[in-house]
């Protein structure tokens, strides 16, 4: 415990997302290159520019009992069923404490959201509004608090090491993994459960995203119109879901004969200064996450063989990740393998860079690249930058150890990149 | 027509339920809300506005913390139901 460098592991997966109700059936989904995107068929979808998105693929309502999800937001119950998920993958069973395969003082959870309850929160105010004061659920504050699927994790697996909720808009959940890894290689905690949700297919949020030129207009084509490196992209498709690994010290792990999916390398994070939802570019802010977790970790550009790409399928970003990739690593840019899940999931806001750290890690473990759907005429700057792994899912290189990003980018110029490698 | 107080056992039983999901024959005179029906004090808050919509009667957080069983809820609906 005194190490403050100690190896991070990843020993248990979780997912509910558009492509499937688990990791097993999301996984599948990606190599099968499905798309989850769906028209939108509510009475409110009908006056709105935008109306297409990738709802989950199972209603938490199907798992989760009705007097428990009353009480939380959409967002914490994807975080809890996708957590139960990867807890219960990684071995461990009740509460920590309970079997005592983990100490509950040296377990941590760190679930973020890029928006939080914002459901809860307008769907209270419709209630304020039309039936009044009295009738607002005693729950809404619970409920609609960014910290509540961090919390509520927490409490459904005893955590008692620290309990977490980093928010930078769409790197969310990328930073939520990297601060777990930090609490475990520093020696705060043994286990972190760690990951990202997110649940706003609502009206308001989708007019937002929709007014600020975010998010494609493909009404006529859902499942076409996440389109990351094609010439035709224009905006991201809003999905929901969650993401959640559990991480633990590679000590940990060991001395209770976990399986171990991957080693949890580390981190590299940056801000862009340059402006509030543009992305920088050029790719420089991207550049000095990449470059700072070249510094910060022994990982070798020449083992990393897979990039889950940010990728949301908008015009500027998707060029300026690449640019920045080819920037940092050169000629080792060529052996990697570039996938746009967002393709096939949407864009889950805050739970994109959980969803995609589970993808990257079974990546990894499976050594097999998911593909990019929809890139019909890949964008000539994408061409000369990367390797744009296009249409169906390409092996990776069956020996030897092997490394894979997964980068997340967030309004507010925020980036993280997280790096996996086989053990 | 006021309630009986059959009626408004049979009602809060619905409610619990509806909150808490315990099954309406738990939901007996001497169950305590808290300790036998799993709801808490948030909970709580939901059981009473649900009761004072159904039964028609206005119960002040200050007699809230009184209500400790279905019994006690009951005889207060009884007493004051308009």
């Amino acid at each position: 415990m005194s190490s403050t460098n100690r190896t991070v592991v990843v020993t248990g997966i979780g997912a509910t997302t558009p492509l499937g109700g688990d990791a097993a059936s999301t996984w599948e989904g990606l190599v099968a290159g499905k798309s989850g995107v769906k028209p939108l068929e509510q009475e409110w979808a009908a006056e709105q520019a935008v109306r297409i998105a990738a709802p989950v693929a199972v209603e938490p309502s199907e798992v989760i009992p009705r007097p428990q999800a009353r009480r939380l937001d959409r967002s914490a119950q994807f975080a809890l069923i996708a957590a139960q998920e990867a807890w219960k993958d990684a071995g461990f069973t009740g509460k920590a404490g309970d079997d005592g395969s983990v100490d509950p003082d040296r377990l941590g959870a760190v679930i973020a959201s890029g928006i939080g309850g914002v459901t809860t929160l307008l769907d209270q105010y419709d209630v304020l509004k039309e039936k009044g004061v009295r009738r607002v659920s005693p729950h809404t504050v619970p409920m609609l608090m960014p910290n509540g699927p961090s919390a509520n994790v927490g409490l459904a697996v005893g955590a008692r090491a620290g309990v977490h909720t980093p928010v930078s808009a769409c790197a969310s959940g990328a930073e939520a993994i990297g601060y777990a890894i930090e609490m475990i290689r520093t020696g705060r905690a043994d286990v972190v459960v760690a990951g990202g949700t997110e649940a706003a297919i609502h009206p308001l949020p989708i007019a937002a995203f929709g007014n600020m030129m975010a998010m494609s207009k493909n009404n006529d084509d859902p499942q076409g119109a996440s389109r990351p490196f094609d010439t035709a992209r224009d905006g991201f498709v809003l999905g929901e879901g969650a993401g959640v690994l559990v991480l633990e010290s590679a000590e940990h792990a060991e001395r209770r004969g976990a399986r171990v999916y991957a080693e949890a390398v580390g981190q590299g994070i940056s801000a862009d200064s340059h402006d509030i939802v543009q992305p920088e570019p050029e790719g420089r802010g991207i550049s000095h996450a990449l470059q700072n977790l070249l510094d910060r970790t022994d990982l070798d550009p020449a083992e990393i063989v897979h990039v889950n790409a940010h990728a949301t399928s908008t015009p500027a970003g998707d060029i300026a990740e690449l640019k920045a990739l080819r920037k940092v690593f050169g000629d080792d840019t060529d052996h990697m393998a570039v996938s746009g899940t967002k393709s096939m999931t949407g864009h889950l806001l805050g739970g994109a860079g959980g969803v995609e750290s589970v993808a990257a890690v079974l990546a990894l473990y499976h050594r097999v690249a998911p593909p990019t759907i929809n890139v019909e005429n890949l964008d000539p700057e994408a061409e000369a930058n990367a390797d744009i792994v296009r249409g169906e899912a390409r092996k990776l290189p069956v020996e030897g150890r092997i490394a894979a990003l997964n980068d997340s980018f967030g309004f507010g110029g925020h980036n993280v990149v997280l790096a996996f490698r086989t053990v | 027509m006021a309630a009986t107080q059959e009626e408004i056992v049979a009602g809060l039983a619905e409610i619990v339920n509806e909150i808490a999901g315990i099954p309406v024959e738990d939901v007996q005179l001497d169950k305590s809300f808290t300790d036998d029906l799993d709801v808490d004090s948030l909970s709580m808050v939901e059981v009473v506005v649900a009761a004072e919509e159904r039964f028609d009667v206005k119960i002040p957080d200050e007699d809230v913390k009184n209500l400790k069983t279905v019994g006690d809820a009951t005889d207060y609906i009884l007493k004051h139901q308009a």
